[in-house]
């Protein structure tokens, strides 16, 4: 651990445990985590470049990535508008069942995605309650990409909701009141001063719905159709190779899917230092 | 925020400085509420309607089948089993982190969130790389009887790893924001230090504890994408009861696989009730962090 | 828009302003009237019946401590929160039919209430740039007027700042610059000093004296420090419980109570229960000579601690016991108790007073004080 006096690893404490609790935690992550996601990275490197380029330009790695990232896109941006409303609604205006609404955001979090997955299958067939609507006029949203695209707003609402609410819970009221005292209307307010600060937090909400939109499995794959090419998304094309017994086809998508979440993971860490530097306290 | 029930009439058209016209208050509230209800509550709706869309008869015999039993079972084993490790590991990571200083703190809670940006699919694959009969391991198992993958273990550490930082999760800023001077008191006064946890930081923690536990429970028994990587779906032996409930909705065996995921969608009812009620009561308890 | 601003060839030409929308001209500074105002309890501290004329111009401060309802007061004449009944009249004008847009009022709230994501520059512009294309003044022109604002507020050069990087003094001023940029008919400020430190305080105060008396806005402002509305105000109005105790200057509030509640919060003073009987003054039942008169009845006797002598022997002084002594900037405060109830009162004496020893017997006679029905 520490090695001689000048640099030292952790500050002394009278406290105990720091080496038990410690070393379990380090095992146990090591165990569980960071040498089996290590082991995928170096089966990734033991392809070979050439291997590996050959797997992630192959067209069916490319056409269910562009759906995964399209599909979890269109469901993050409906997520970023309806979100900002319904933080919007449960955090400013007092109505019946406010509460209970509030509560029911977390929805997402606690269902099992099968479940969710085939709920919305149901609802979205032809024969179902929304499908049978949507029907008549032409709309085809079970078996299709637009099925996936519900499927991901569902799963990443909560997301939006809950980044969105503290931050406009600390909103200073007196900073809409100073607007309206300077002639601003409501809308022009809302467009300049609210807005503005609820971008840092609309971003990062929209990040976190994107990239768990990009990994999720359980939900779409019921009401996408799998058809390659068509309705297959990226995680279901690492479950596709690995039936084929082809673990480089499945370890290569998992790598690419697994870059991407960082890239995202990182533009999230980005968003929110820069919104600490731009808006720290006043 | 503006009262309506105590505050004067205001004169026709004016209202306070920090709302929106009643109009668009009851426009914007309307297409909240509308959203919500097509997009959450109706999925959750629909479950239990099918389920008891062939009678109460057809249910329980869909949810008392042997297959579906079995099911039950063996996802109720599979929780006991990863949640209390990932109790165990979130209360050890939190005591480090929160009641000590060194170096590369901020790193180590990167590395414990690190399984909430992994996809459950890779979750599941990791462990066939290792593992599976043609993982690194795989071969030197076999030789030794041992099966991992499309196995129960398989199913466990799978689980374990994608409800990973839910405990620790809620813990860390809680006992951040707690300090040490508890403890150094107990301390002080000649406590042991698993004395001075079990009386003095256990009961500090307990609802933020109890709100992890509950969050990494409704995971763990609903997990579907890792584990349906590993399990194999053996009837009876590997399926948990999402993976049952794909089964069954594969053999257009509808409304049964309705009953077994209205299993489900009671659990994630219960969970968010209990959630809910907890935060209800003990929100300066419960670390203020919202998003999971 | 500061990428417009900054472009140096940006045309210079001044547009006459339009006519303004409603019959009053902007910036003239108005009288205001408030008559009979009644706010019932709601969130905010009530008011009962207050009314009020402030004269165009005039630099009025609402003193009370907190829960006296200053804030409401002034909160209810900027449009922010609504009486349940009575009036309010701008220059004769009913205001209270008026939205806070429609009022043209500056505000200065006691957090400052900068906007965060705009720049000093923006944060001036902003009544300026939010008004509708048909009035809004050219860029060129609220770039005159920012640059003008920022030169009276002595912050010239901090343009391109966020407010995040101003010291609380600099925030403050931004505040005031930002709802000066309006031209304001009235000009309210919710505690404009609170949040800031002694010296910068004094400073500010100072400061806010001379541009009221260059800008000549009629300005409200409300503080909980007696000593900042006797030094910067015209007029004071003493609110206590969502009542008018007393409105008057400086001079008149200090020397002339209204009240014991005016008396000990502005300046310090003593109270004693007494009465009058057949024409004289008793503390219990003991005489005080200070030739009082007046009715029989209950009396509250008030006065300063430097408004007394010691009679030493002489009879009709207010005996009592001190209690305890200490150093009061330039005399010596003795708090002395009085009678078998034990009244508390504070007297000064000179500095060079010979030293007392706890439990001294002395005798004290008023030489100011005010009786009050009790």
């Amino acid at each position: 651990m520490a090695s001689g006096t000048t640099w030292t690893f952790r500050k002394p404490s009278i406290i105990p445990g720091f080496g038990l609790a410690f070393g379990f935690t380090l095992t146990y992550l090591s165990l569980i985590v960071l040498i089996p996601l290590a082991a995928l990275v170096l089966m990734t490197a033991s392809l070979g470049w050439p291997e590996f380029w050959r797997i992630a330009s192959d067209p069916r790695t490319l056409a269910a990535l562009r759906l995964s990232f399209g599909a979890s896109l269109a469901a993050a941006g409906i997520n970023a508008v309806f979100g900002l409303i319904v933080a919007w609604v449960l955090v400013r205006y007092d109505f019946p069942g406010r509460r209970l609404l509030d509560a029911f955001v977390d929805l997402p979090f606690a269902l099992p995605t099968a479940v969710a997955g085939i709920a919305l299958t149901a609802l979205y067939a032809p024969n179902g309650w929304i499908g049978s609507l949507l029907a008549p006029l032409g709309i085809k949203v079970a078996y299709t990409p637009a099925g996936i695209v519900i499927a991901l707003i569902f799963i990443g609402l909560p997301f939006v909701v809950r980044t969105l609410q503290p931050v406009m819970e600390e909103i200073d009221r007196e900073v809409e009141e100073a607007a309206a005292t300077l002639g601003a209307s409501r809308f022009l307010t809302f467009r300049r001063i609210i807005l503005p600060t609820l971008l840092p937090p609309l971003l990062t909400g929209f990040a976190l719905a994107l990239a768990r939109a990009v990994g999720e499995y359980g939900s779409v794959i019921f009401i996408a159709g799998n058809i390659p090419f068509v309705s297959e998304i990226a995680p279901l094309l690492i479950v596709v190779r690995l039936t084929e017994f082809n673990y480089p086809a499945a370890t290569a998508v998992a790598t690419l899917m697994l870059l991407i979440s960082f890239a995202l993971l990182l533009a999230i860490n980005l968003i929110q230092a820069w919104s600490r530097r731009r808006f720290g306290n006043v | 925020m503006y009262n309506d029930a105590i505050a004067p009439p205001l004169p026709m058209t004016l209202r306070p400085a920090t709302t929106e016209r009643r109009w668009v208050r009851w426009a914007l509230i309307g297409v909240a509420v509308l959203f919500l209800l097509i997009f959450l509550l109706m999925p959750l709706v629909i479950v239990f309607f099918e389920a008891f869309s062939r009678g109460a008869g057809y249910f329980l015999e869909s949810i008392t089948e042997k297959d579906a039993l079995a099911a039950i079972r063996l996802t109720l084993i599979v929780a006991a089993i990863s949640v209390p490790a990932n109790l165990v590991f979130g209360v050890a990571a939190a005591w480090a982190i929160a009641k000590f200083e060194f170096k590369g703190k901020s790193f180590l809670i990167t590395l414990i969130d690190l399984p909430f940006s992994v996809s459950p699919v890779t979750s599941g694959l990791i462990y066939v790389l290792i593992f599976g009969a043609q993982g690194w391991l795989g071969p030197t198992l076999q030789e030794h009887g041992i099966q991992i993958i499309f196995a129960v273990p398989g199913i466990v550490l799978a689980t374990i790893f994608v409800t990973f930082p839910f405990v620790a999760r809620e813990l860390i800023p809680i006992m951040q924001e707690q300090g040490t001077r508890d403890e150094e008191a107990a301390l002080s006064l000649g406590a042991s230090g698993w004395r001075t946890f079990f009386r003095v930081t256990l009961p500090n923690i307990k609802w933020a504890l109890l709100y992890g536990v509950l969050l990494c429970n409704a995971r763990a028994m609903g997990e579907f994408g890792a584990v349906s990587v590993v399990s194999g779906k053996i009837r009876g032996q590997t399926n948990t009861m999402p993976l049952h409930v794909e089964i069954l909705y594969n053999e257009y065996l509808g409304v049964a696989a309705f009953a077994v995921a209205s299993l489900l969608a009671l659990l994630a009812m219960i969970t968010l009730a209990a959630k809910t009620g907890l935060e209800w009561r003990y929100a300066d308890e419960i670390a203020a962090q919202r998003k999971h | 828009m500061e990428a417009a601003f900054a472009d140096a060839t940006f045309p210079t030409v001044i547009e006459p302003d339009p006519p303004a929308p409603r019959q009053w001209s902007r910036g003239v500074p108005v009288d205001v009237t408030i008559e009979h105002v009644v706010k019932a309890f709601a969130e905010t501290p009530a008011l009962h019946d207050v009314s009020l004329k402030i004269e165009a111009g005039e630099l009025v401060a609402l003193l009370g401590p907190s829960g006296s309802g200053k804030t409401t007061l002034l909160r209810v004449l900027a449009g922010l929160e609504f009486p349940t009944s009575g009036r309010v009249l701008f220059g004769g004008e009913d205001a209270l039919g008026l939205s806070v847009q429609e009022r043209h009022i500056g505000f200065v709230f006691q957090s400052y209430a900068l906007f965060k994501s705009m720049k000093v520059f923006d944060n001036i512009a902003f009544g300026l740039t939010a008004r509708p294309a048909r009035t809004r003044p050219s860029r060129a022109k609220i770039r005159d007027r920012v640059l003008e604002l920022l030169d009276l507020v002595q912050l010239t050069g901090l343009e391109n700042r966020y407010p995040t990087q101003l010291s609380g003094g600099q925030r403050q001023r931004v505040a005031l610059a930002r709802a000066l940029a309006i031209e304001p008919r009235i000009l309210l400020l919710d505690e404009p000093f609170g949040a800031l430190d002694a010296k910068v305080r004094r400073d500010l105060r100072r400061w806010l004296r001379e541009i009221h008396e260059q800008t000549g806005h009629t300005t409200v402002f409300v503080t909980h420090d007696q000593e900042e509305a006797v030094e910067l105000a015209d007029r004071i109005v003493v609110l206590n419980r969502g009542k008018i105790e007393q409105i008057g200057s400086p001079d008149e509030i200090y020397d002339r109570p209204a009240s014991p509640f005016v008396a000990s919060f502005i300046g310090e003073s003593s109270a004693l229960p007494v009465r009058i009987e057949d024409g004289r003054l008793f503390l219990d039942d003991r005489p005080i000579e200070i030739g009082a008169t007046g009715k029989d009845g209950p009396r509250t006797l008030v006065f300063r601690p430097h408004d007394v002598e010691l009679p030493g022997a002489r009879p009709g002084g207010i005996a009592g016991r001190i209690i305890a002594e200490r150093r009061h900037g330039a005399s010596r405060r003795l708090d002395v108790e009085i009678g078998m109830r034990r009244h508390r009162i504070e007297i000064d004496v000179p500095a060079n007073h010979p030293r007392s020893n706890k439990g001294d017997r002395v005798s004290v006679l008023p030489t100011r004080w005010w009786l009050f029905d009790a």
